[in-house]
């Protein structure tokens, strides 16, 4: 229960505005039901039976003139049937009362302006207490109403553990007593960035369709997106949410570009910049400098101007490689990420004269960490910078491992042609 | 945990498909295999014979019934499996996922039972 999907395709105007009330209110009214009781599997029942008496009520007497505090006011009153049901286990009179038309009080809760707790809603989502591979589903369903089985499949779970994990944390957050209101200014930055995390988390998830084959998803980088909008415009003195927004951006930019017509993909170095979206890369390009007038560098920020270095090749023709390797070996020095290294050591090898050679080096030392060896970017890496040293036996195997490894078939697909050219 | 990796895929369908896409997949499975050795997860994995190789046996009421065929017609096939083993289902769905045959077919993902 409680799963409101405001992405099924369906026709119809009165379900098409329940959809457009669900992605603009949703979160809003989740938050705003749950922040007292700080029971969020409770608020998304009621608003469950809220959304299911519009799409009855809706087409018969028309949109209310604000579809929000309609839903609002009969997600309310079911709270307090449900509360009295429980004390009198009297359920008959439960569905006759929704189906009643709006009253007069709930009239005039449509004029009152319903806060927007939606960031007490996502710090309590991404709270340190809840495990962390939750937090970004949790945000998903608690803010977007996405349901279980497609937050599932997007994060190759089986759908009833889904469910599962995300009735444990709503528990969680209820029982423990995890604080329904955003962090003081001294844990600001710590809980942000969990926060940014599983925002980012969520892009990325949808990044690994980037053909966009499958439309659920297509539709979680957008979501990305949207909560990270959500968030920049919530906390606009935040460089960190900026930044994260701009990467977002950048990335979403260039999603026309990584596909030829034939669904063959093309690595960024070989991309038409003709094809990127020039709007997104000029509103990444100004958080970014918004955020840089904020003076506290971050993760985010440096991985946005990493893409900035990357897209100036639209303005002058080739990239910035030199640029590229110096961000991320700033990004090395503060995350310390084995990941970043890989980046770096791929850049180094364009950037420097014997890069290749420095590249393979960097490579070297990361390859004890055991989490590597089922990490698909670092075998394609090492497979590209021993193709260019001309080590071809080493290339083959390092690019078999990456084969095996990849989920896109698109991807997989390049990596064989590669390897077949060696 | 262990789990069986059942891949079913159309029999027809993967005939009529042009040979170089079918080498692409075959040469990928290599590439599969040998990830999945090198992670230590793989104890065990055949590729099938098509089913109009099946044969079939059951014993009733003391009589052997032999017949060709599979045990049911149906639209995909067990083309193949893998018996690996992983320290959970995430990690299961991860590699079911990479199987060259999910892009055309579907993976069932079952945990051995344990004794």
């Amino acid at each position: 229960m409680g799963d409101v999907n405001p992405h099924a395709p369906e026709a119809g105007p009165a379900r098409r505005a329940a959809e457009t009330a669900a992605r603009q209110s949703y979160g809003k009214l989740v938050a705003f039901l749950s922040r007292r009781t700080r029971d969020v599997a409770a608020a998304q029942d009621a608003l469950s039976a809220a959304f299911e008496a519009a799409l009855q009520q809706w087409p018969l007497q028309g949109v209310p003139a604000s579809p929000e505090a309609w839903l609002m006011a009969v997600a309310k009153r079911q709270t307090i049937d449900t509360q009295r049901r429980t004390a009198t286990s009297d359920a008959a009179t439960d569905d006759l009362l929704l189906l009643t038309p709006v009253s007069t009080e709930d009239r005039d809760d449509a004029d009152r302006e319903i806060p927007d707790d939606r960031l007490a809603l996502l710090f309590a989502c991404a709270h340190p207490a809840i495990e962390r591979s939750v937090r970004a589903p949790l945000m998903l369903q608690t803010v977007l109403g996405l349901d279980a089985a497609t937050i599932a499949s997007a994060f190759l779970v089986p759908p009833t553990t889904m469910g599962q994990r995300l009735s444990r944390a709503k528990a969680n957050i209820k029982q423990a007593g995890i604080p329904f209101r955003p962090p003081g200014r001294e844990d600001l930055p710590e809980r942000l960035d969990t926060v940014l995390e599983a925002i980012y988390a969520t892009f990325t998830q949808g990044w690994s369709d980037p053909a966009g084959l499958d439309p659920r998803h297509h539709n979680l980088s957008d979501e990305g997106i949207w909560l990270g909008q959500l968030v920049a415009a919530l906390l606009p003195n935040e460089p960190e949410a900026l930044g994260m927004l701009a990467l977002m951006m950048h990335a979403h930019a260039r999603r026309g570009a990584r596909r030829d017509a034939s669904g063959a993909y093309i690595p960024l170095a070989q991309q038409d910049p003709g094809l990127w979206d020039r709007v997104l890369i000029d509103g990444a390009e100004r958080l970014l400098l918004q955020a840089s007038a904020l003076c506290a560098i971050g993760r985010f920020q440096l991985e946005a101007a990493v893409q900035s270095a990357h897209v100036m090749r639209r303005h002058t023709g080739q990239t910035d490689w030199a640029a590229v390797a110096q961000l991320y070996g700033a990004l090395a020095e503060l995350t310390g990420s084995p990941v970043v290294e890989i980046n770096r050591a791929v850049a180094v090898a364009v950037a420097e004269c014997e890069g290749t050679a420095r590249g393979l080096e960097i490579l070297d030392g990361v390859a004890n960490d055991p989490r590597l060896s089922t990490y698909q970017p670092y075998w394609a890496a090492r497979a590209h910078l021993l193709q260019r040293s001309g080590a071809r036996d080493a290339a083959d195997a390092a690019y078999a491992q990456a084969i095996g490894l990849e989920l896109d078939p698109a991807v997989r697909r390049y990596l064989q042609l590669k390897r077949n050219g060696l | 945990m262990k789990y069986m990796l059942m891949i079913y895929s159309s029999e027809a369908a993967e005939k009529a498909m042009p040979p170089a896409e079918m080498g692409a997949i075959l040469q990928a499975y290599g590439a599969y295999t040998d990830a999945l050795v090198k992670a230590g997860a793989l104890q065990a994995g055949e590729r099938l014979r098509p089913v109009t190789d099946a044969t079939s046996v059951r014993v009733r009421n003391g009589k052997s019934e032999v017949l060709n065929g599979p045990y049911a017609e149906t639209q995909e096939q067990l083309g193949g499996y893998y018996l690996i083993d992983v320290p959970d289902l995430d990690s299961a769905l991860q590699w079911a996922a990479r199987c060259p045959s999910s892009i055309i077919g579907t993976i069932e993902v079952r945990p051995i039972w344990e004794t």
